[in-house]
């Protein structure tokens, strides 16, 4: 593929005390592309996330973004975060603005734009993710669904070029999953270049080009989704993709009891 | 209860109101700045000032008013060092209050979410513009009860500052009953000017946390 390679990692090592939680990262993602994490709890999935925007130091390795290297304490921090945009699992809304208010936060404050200017591109994001008509509403009165969308909307407004989402709808009610996975499936038909960790199996086999397992701090398995999910080559992978089917087998068992 | 004798010392009390209240504000004022800067060295664990910070929040908070002003009145000239009684009793205010003012916002603080800082910073916010746009706000907005309690405690402790011959309201009514001893009247009288003093910062605290609490602050 010619696309150019968008954000990259290049031997990412990253230690707690005597844990390795990433060991030896060499990850590329190419502009557009939608590259979806998978693995076990504490395989460093988040970490890896929180790593390629700065919230984590490396212990060795670097980040690139375009080529550029992006250090946690350089003086570029503000100017590469502001590409890179992230939405976290938890509601991370600023509880003392209104959802209007926190979108356009740091479009004035950050980016110096004009309030008239942010305001106008907050009501098509925010359009877009269908909670213009709560702009005045504060963050404590929105669902856990509206606040990740208002969340998503409050990143893109910075114009990133890559999105980062870290199991954003872990913390979800499940029908409300649907309505911000919609959005990130939105997202990324139009083209932007975006970091998945999920644990929803079926989303990530529709919106991802390309699946990346981790285990113990180190890449085991990448596929397309068609074939992780159907033919996994690891034996790790294929037990991890065991402990989603482990439901199905119950039920179906179940209804021949009955 | 004799009115005339109200009447006549009304004066004398509404300028010692007026001393209690100058030593007050200028106090108070400068305890929330003192607290303002030591709450920052703590939160952000600025290596040596942090050790400072902690050694005077204890000697501020288990030393009495009344020892502190002593010190600053009669214990600083023996080194060459001359404040006014006012000063000094500013200066004590501010050092008393300080500690307290610094665990009020501290605490503030300490109770926003790391999250927040993260997620103003993947917004591309420095370590400034996070904490004046995202952090400060939540935490004065949790800290305000606490506030407004350090600021009627600091208020009522003034009335110690008549040991260092400040005319203060306390000082007016001491010497008036060993004057005269009309110490009921002197006695309604200092009570009275005390809640007037107290009352309004008292409904007006209670008013602000309620409209904090209202607009969605720290829900």
């Amino acid at each position: 593929m010619e696309e150019k390679i968008q954000l990259q990692t290049r031997d990412l090592v990253k230690k707690y005390g005597d844990d390795t939680i990433l060991n030896g990262i060499d990850l590329k993602v190419r502009k557009g592309e939608v590259v979806v994490l998978l693995g076990p709890s504490g395989c460093g999935k988040s970490t890896l996330l929180r790593c390629l925007n700065g919230l984590e130091t490396v212990d060795s390795g670097e980040v690139l973004l375009d080529g550029e290297p992006i250090t946690a304490h350089g003086k570029n921090m503000s100017q590469m975060r502001q590409k890179i945009g992230m939405v976290f699992q938890s509601y991370d809304l600023f509880p003392h603005k209104t959802i209007l208010g926190n979108v356009i936060l740091a479009p004035v404050k950050v980016q110096h734009r004009s309030r008239q200017d942010a305001e106008a591109e907050a009501e098509v994001l925010l359009r877009r993710v269908g909670l213009w008509e709560k702009r005045g509403a504060w963050p404590r009165q929105l669902s856990g669904g509206q606040k990740q969308r208002v969340a998503i909307a409050r990143a893109l407004m910075m114009h990133p070029e890559v999105m980062l989402f870290d199991e954003v709808t872990a913390a979800l009610d499940p029908e409300m999953v649907r309505e911000v996975l919609d959005v990130m499936i939105e997202l990324a038909g139009q083209g932007m270049t975006m970091v998945i960790v999920t644990h929803e199996m079926q989303f990530a086999r529709a919106v991802a080009d390309r699946i990346l397992f981790l285990d113990q701090g180190r890449f085991v398995e990448e596929a397309s989704p068609e074939q992780f999910f159907t033919q996994p080559k690891s034996q790790r992978a294929k037990a991890f993709l065991k402990t989603f089917t482990f439901d199905r087998c119950a039920t179906t068992e179940n209804s021949v009891v009955i | 209860m004799d009115f005339s004798f109200v009447q006549n010392y009304l004066p004398m009390y509404a300028q010692a109101a007026l001393l209690t209240v100058r030593i007050g504000c200028f106090g108070i004022l400068a305890a929330v700045l003192v607290g303002i800067i030591c709450s920052m060295i703590l939160y952000f664990k600025i290596p040596v000032l942090q050790a400072v910070a902690t050694v005077y929040i204890e000697l501020s908070r288990n030393t009495p008013l009344l020892v502190q002003l002593f010190f600053l009145y009669f214990g600083l000239p023996k080194i060459g060092v001359r404040i006014s009684a006012e000063g000094c009793a500013v200066i004590g205010l501010a050092f008393l209050g300080g500690s307290y003012m610094t665990e009020a916002f501290r605490s503030g603080l300490e109770s926003i979410d790391r999250i927040q800082t993260e997620s103003a910073g993947s917004l591309g916010m420095n370590a400034g513009q996070t904490m004046r746009y995202v952090i400060f706000p939540q935490a004065l907005a949790i800290s305000v009860p606490a506030l407004v309690a350090n600021v009627i405690f600091l208020i009522k402790e003034t009335s110690v500052v008549s040991a260092i011959a400040l005319a203060d309201l306390m000082y007016v009514a001491k010497d008036l009953i060993g004057l005269y001893y009309q110490t009921k009247e002197a006695l309604i009288m200092l009570v009275a000017f005390y809640l007037i003093l107290l009352l309004p910062v008292s409904v007006i605290g209670t008013l602000v946390e309620r409209r904090l609490r209202y607009a969605g602050f720290g829900a």
